[in-house]
């Protein structure tokens, strides 16, 4: 019989990162998702405010949003001011829900 | 061959993928947060705002005309108006909150519409009874039974609440509660005596701002 100092317990398994959709799985993008999920259609300026972002960054992410399907953009003028607008898609509302679905897998298979 | 060099521990992501998750989580939720309320209430604009207002209701209770008692409160609403917008924009600058488009514009024209109404209401309670063609001041009204100190403390109450309480609803929820006290307290003020008037001034624009904005300035920064 081994002594008991000898017996180790197997490690315990860490949690496994299921496969995420890149396109959200990424900070900027995630913020970008979550703003349009609570705030609804949000202009081009108020969500660069919102999340400390630069023109370029914002506009780099939200195009690959609008490539995905998961963000719509509406280009009017406001005051002959041109206004840009973000709403998010249906895929996009599906897409974060999924992503949330996911980390709270991760999370709750940690605690098990 | 051995080496003296330790063996390299295996090689550990960066991060436990359950933190990073819980990590993603906490992100979302408070950009859901800083997206969906607008935070820029300002905390000390409000104890600024009771400080004034108490003062206030101790000038304006000197007042031996309603005129008088009047221009105090008046010039009280300017102040208070200047410095919680003032703190506003200091506060929306500093946490990066828009201000006069997204949940910052809901919330001014959810208080805009009621503040517009206490405008309307007080100008033609002056031109009633205070104003070149005052017609009560004309018919001898004594100045304690008048319109104005009757009735005024309890309407400003009562619109102020109201319109806090409806911007209240794109806010944190202490400003939706504060504009129910207010309500209440506009409410008791209408059945009091004329001359509770200040005291209740004293009580809602004076205590309320004060509780109120010391709660929002602890828990909401600032």
């Amino acid at each position: 019989m081994p002594d008991d100092s000898t017996i180790r317990r197997a490690p315990r398994p860490a949690p496994t990162v299921p496969d995420l959709d890149p396109v959200v799985h990424q900070r900027v993008r995630l913020g970008i998702l979550s703003a349009l999920a609570a705030g609804g259609t949000t202009s081009f300026t108020d969500l660069k405010t919102v999340l400390d972002l630069t023109d370029g960054n914002l506009s780099v992410h939200a195009r690959k949003l609008e490539d995905a399907g998961f963000v719509a953009v509406s280009k009017t003028f406001a005051d002959r001011m041109p206004l840009t607008e973000f709403s998010l898609t249906e895929a996009g509302r599906q897409a974060l829900a999924a992503y949330l679905d996911a980390m709270e897998a991760v999370i709750a298979a940690a605690r098990a | 061959m051995r080496s003296d060099r330790p063996a390299r521990p295996p090689r550990q992501p960066a991060v436990a993928p359950d933190a990073a998750a819980a990590s993603s989580l906490r992100y979302i939720r408070e950009t859901m947060a800083r997206t969906a309320t607008f935070t820029a209430v300002p905390g000390w604009g409000g104890v600024a705002m009771g400080v004034t207002a108490v003062a206030a209701a101790a000038l304006a209770h000197r007042q031996p005309t309603a005129s008088g008692w009047l221009t105090v409160w008046t010039a009280e609403a300017l102040i208070g108006l200047t410095l919680g917008a003032w703190t506003m924009t200091t506060k929306a600058r500093r946490g990066g909150a828009p201000l006069l488009s997204g949940q910052g514009r809901k919330f001014l024209l959810g208080i805009a519409p009621a503040l517009a109404v206490g405008v309307a209401v007080t100008l033609a309670v002056y031109a009633y009874e205070i104003g070149p063609l005052g017609e009560a001041t004309a018919h001898g009204g004594e100045p304690g039974s008048m319109a104005s100190r009757r009735l005024l403390p309890g309407l400003w109450l009562m619109l102020y609440g109201a319109g806090v309480a409806s911007a209240g609803m794109f806010s944190i929820r202490l400003v939706p509660m504060m504009g129910s006290l207010f309500l209440l307290t506009g409410a008791l003020a209408l059945l009091s005596p004329a001359a509770w008037g200040d005291a209740w001034m004293a009580l809602g624009f004076g205590g309320l701002h004060l509780v109120f904005g010391v709660l929002i300035a602890r828990r909401y920064g600032g």
